[in-house]
């Protein structure tokens, strides 16, 4: 019989690692890790994704072990393999476990021979967050997701931060934060889970386009204003997706963009900043061991601004520099000579 | 995905053999004989969920003072022939009791208990007021009776049909058509509860569906009746006695909806098959139900809760009964209140007012002269079923098994635990009746038979709207008559691309098309929607003029009709 004395926590990435550690202030924790690699890490060397270990966390390359030791567990897998470990708890899966995940990116959701053609746009059906993907694959109903401004390696060192969790179910939010909270670590509740997956995806966004800004070496108030910006592109879209301006305004939006857009340890950060020094996406791609979630982002909301008609020409500009080649300092350009007028246009 | 055809279309003579043929096993005659324990088992749940609501006496005295204020207002300004003679007194008696109990100072403890008192006699007063008086006798009078009176009324031999099949023959005087697995339900209303939610556009719904309950060989259903209807005496005689319970939809305060819930809760708990409407009132705009009123659904999910709670006690889990869930599309090609309904509905668009429930059928004789109209004037009834499914969606085997959506069976005691133990969650029980009331809407649909008539509607308002897409909705409906004439080619060319895109949503299970579009070919099929498309109002809804093209004499009318199609997203392909 699970119970709530151990809590799982599914991906060994430095997120994962460091939620890990949180909860084992409060209760057992039992990491799935696919990589062997990872499991000795934790298991002999107790340090992994450069932080050391609490040492009431174990890891397992087994998922059932995990699903049937913990009612509740944290998956904090990239979003391109995030159906596929789903998939792999499927059958251990109940409707009394509950997923509060961590994942800051889409699912998108076409056919092999839609992949295999040239998408022009993408609409609302087409693209999951993970809270709708948990629903829609498994027989999970209680489904939330953490988010804001959390550094891991900040957390790490023990440094004071604060989250927030959300969902539909009041349940959900409560167990959430009695794993997670602690002297080091707020936790605040959030009934629009919708809105907190599209801020805490939208956010890296604008982190990619503020690590840009450092590269370019174009100063504060150059930053100041695409950060400003293109929060409200990120604020239009999201409203379209479904998601609470309100949220935008809090932990998991504004709080994550202030954190990741100044903050060289955010991945999303250094794919901008290596962008606009003159590397390809490919060359990126191809030097970084952890996923950056913003690169997908950008193509998929970019898609579904042009399907909804939704103004974003900052995110149209990445766009173009991340994918069609067209180098950063003459997308900024461009965007200096649009012609914007109201300052604040989304809150009425 | 729609359930395959799991029965041998084959029609009987008659109605489908009863269940449980002795009225006294049937669960809606057990609760009758113990009237006395279920009434107190309604009283005793709502007051602990009131004291709930109301921890503090001051808290109760206020919501007692609200109660009798709203009561005695109501009695004042919406007096109906239903409401009992002595109510005034009661209301007056309780106004003084209330002054009397709120004097009481320096004496905490006894004006508490006075208060709880007053409460007490609040619930149990509408708990008497609602609950219904089940009669077998009266039961078993009206079922002789009303087939004869019936079958009169349809000129023909009442049958029933299983899932219909293309290469089936199928008698054309047959009234009622069912589509769905009838087999499933009848095996499940044996051993389990089964909640039947209708669609709701014509008052005639209930006495449709509550005769197609008994087509089907299944015990008598509880059903709300609006406490209106209570005031046609002969009406009320009867109705009470075949299983409806009384709603009053004037009364909007806790106490007496937290009385109505229990009623409800308790009744499914003791195993009673109920019927509700879960879009609470008619469809005013003629579209299937996309929102839906979630207060009854939701005393299924707290019986679910309670059947396991009192399965796991009597150390016997497996013995849980399961609630089951069946969605019924009822479609009509003639809604006799069509006119009505469109105007209240375009009077409330855009400005949410509330809609005062009207004392139509006051008399008896208007009540019947309605029932006469609408059963020599109508033409054919679809009741598509869609597939038996638990609360929470997964399909349900005779069995009574719940599958998911893997084809994996699934334990649905699950959704109520909490760290491995039945554990009672409100606020979860509510965003499941949420997601229950989602999955409903999206069955009405997809079993939602489309007729010919609503289709052309739906061509022709659609291409106007088109034409004029300038226009907002009240100028279209203004349109001169020369500004209506659609021509027929290009009328049928629309017609043509959104019938093939009805096609292909049947067959991603979204949609049902009858036998009538298949026997016709395009022409024939727009003629044989022309032919019945609100075909006895007074106004022609959709003709062709002397040039043989379209065109309507009453844009409202067309509207309501059209709207039947609202939500496939067909408009692109007009």
């Amino acid at each position: 019989m699970s119970d709530l004395k151990t809590v799982g926590v599914i991906g060994a990435g430095s997120f994962g690692t460091a939620l890990a550690n949180l909860i084992a202030e409060n209760y057992d924790v039992l990491v799935y890790a696919r990589r062997v690699e990872a499991i000795d890490n934790i298991n002999i060397k107790r340090e992994n994704a450069n932080q050391p270990m609490h040492e009431r966390v174990r890891a397992t390359g087994d998922i059932k072990e995990v699903c049937e030791t913990c009612t509740l567990m944290f998956p904090t897998i990239p979003s391109a393999y995030f159906r596929e470990v789903l998939l792999q708890m499927v059958p251990y899966l109940r409707p009394d476990h509950i997923l509060i995940h961590g994942t800051k990116g889409f699912h998108i959701n076409v056919s092999e021979e839609e992949k295999e053609e040239d998408i022009k746009e993408l609409g609302r059906d087409s693209i999951y967050t993970m809270s709708e993907l948990i629903r829609r694959e498994t027989n999970v109903i209680r489904v939330g997701c953490i988010s804001g401004p959390n550094l891991a390696s900040e957390l790490s060192q023990h440094k004071p931060a604060g989250a927030v969790i959300a969902s539909h179910f009041d349940e959900v939010i409560r167990l959430g934060r009695n794993a997670l909270k602690s002297h080091r670590f707020q936790v605040y509740g959030s009934k629009d889970l919708t809105g907190v997956e599209l801020a805490g995806s939208l956010k890296n966004i604008i982190a990619l386009a503020s690590g840009s800004i450092s590269a370019l070496e174009l100063g504060e108030n150059a930053r100041a204003l695409l950060i400003t910006k293109s929060l409200g592109e990120v604020i239009r879209i999201g409203r379209v997706l479904g998601g609470d301006v309100k949220t935008f305004l809090g932990l998991a939006g504004i709080g994550d963009i202030i954190a990741t857009s100044s903050s060289t340890s955010s991945r999303n950060f250094s794919v901008g900043y290596r962008m606009a020094k003159g590397e390809t996406l490919q060359q990126i791609l191809d030097t970084s061991d952890e996923v950056a979630e913003g690169i997908n982002t950008v193509e998929i909301i970019k898609l579904l601004a042009d399907h909804y008609r939704v103004r974003v020409p900052i995110i149209s500009t990445i766009y173009y520099t991340l994918f069609k080649g067209v180098p950063a300092s003459e997308g900024l350009r461009q965007l200096m000579k649009y012609p914007f007028d109201v300052d604040v246009d989304f809150i009425d | 995905m729609q359930q395959p055809v799991t029965n041998d279309p084959k029609e009987h003579k008659g109605s489908l053999p009863p269940i449980i043929p002795d009225i006294e096993q049937w669960p809606i005659y057990k609760l009758s004989t113990k009237r006395y324990e279920f009434i107190q088992d309604i009283i005793n749940s709502t007051n602990a969920q009131l004291l709930k609501s109301f921890p503090t006496t001051e808290a109760l005295l206020d919501e007692l003072a609200r109660t009798v204020y709203q009561e005695r207002i109501r009695l004042t300004e919406k007096a109906w022939k239903a409401d009992p003679e002595d109510e005034k007194e009661y209301w007056d008696e309780l106004k003084k009791r209330l002054v009397r109990i709120s004097g009481i100072t320096g004496d905490p403890k006894r004006q508490e208990e006075e208060a709880k008192e007053m409460l007490n006699s609040m619930i149990s007063h509408y708990t008497n007021e609602i609950i219904g008086n089940f009669d077998p006798s009266i039961y078993e009078f009206a079922s002789r009776a009303l087939p004869f009176g019936f079958s009169r009324l349809l000129r023909s031999n009442l049958g029933i049909k299983f899932k219909e099949k293309l290469s089936q023959q199928f008698s054309t005087h047959n009234r009622f058509i069912y589509e769905g697995d009838l087999e499933t339900i009848r095996e499940l209303a044996k051993s389990h509860t089964v909640i039947i939610v209708p669609t709701h556009i014509t008052n005639l719904d209930s006495m449709v569906i509550g005769w197609a309950i008994h087509e089907m060989g299944l015990p008598a259903f509880i059903y709300g009746a609006g406490l209106n209807l209570f005031g046609i005496r002969i009406l009320a005689y009867f109705i009470e006695r075949l299983g409806a319970y009384k709603v009053d939809r004037r009364k909007k305060h806790p106490i007496y909806l937290e009385t109505l819930k229990e009623y409800s809760t308790q009744a499914l708990h003791d195993g009673v098959h109920s019927l509700f409407f879960p879009g609470g009132t008619r469809s005013r705009s003629g579209e299937i139900e996309k929102r839906l009123k979630l207060g009854l659904l939701g005393t299924a999910v707290d019986a679910q809760y309670l059947n396991y709670v009192k399965a796991e006690k009597e150390g016997n889990p497996e013995s849980a009964k399961k609630i089951i869930v069946v969605p019924v599309t009822i479609s009509y090609h003639f809604v006799l209140e069509a006119p009505g309904l469109i105007d209240e509905h375009l009077k409330a668009t855009g400005k949410e007012q509330y809609l005062v429930e009207n004392d139509r059928f006051s008399t008896s004789f208007k009540m019947l002269s309605f029932i006469w109209k609408f059963f020599t004037k109508s033409s054919k009834i679809y009741l598509s079923y869609a597939p038996c499914m638990d609360l929470f969606g997964n399909q349900v085997t005779p069995d009574g098994k719940s599958i998911d959506k893997r084809g994996e069976e699934i334990d649905i005691k699950n959704y109520f635990l909490s760290g491995g133990e039945l554990k009672e969650d409100q606020q979860r029980n509510g965003e499941y009746v949420k997601l229950l009331g989602d999955v409903i809407v999206k069955k009405f649909h997809d079993y939602n038979v489309v007729f010919s008539s609503h289709m052309v509607s739906y061509v022709a308002f659609a291409m106007l709207k088109k034409r004029f897409r300038r226009h907002d909705l009240y100028d279209i409906l203004r349109l001169p008559k020369e500004d209506r004439v659609i021509p027929y080619a290009d009328f049928s060319a629309a017609v043509e691309r959104v019938r093939d895109r009805i096609y292909e949503l049947e067959k991603e299970g979204k949609i049902i098309t009858p036998r009538h579009f298949h026997e016709n070919g395009l022409d024939d099929l727009i003629q044989h929607g022309l032919d019945n498309v609100g075909l006895y109002h007074n106004a022609s809804t959709l003709m062709r003029n002397k040039d043989g093209d379209i065109t309507s004499e009453d844009l409202k009318l067309l509207l309501f009709y059209h709207n039947r199609l609202e939500g496939y997203q067909l408009a692109q392909y007009v």
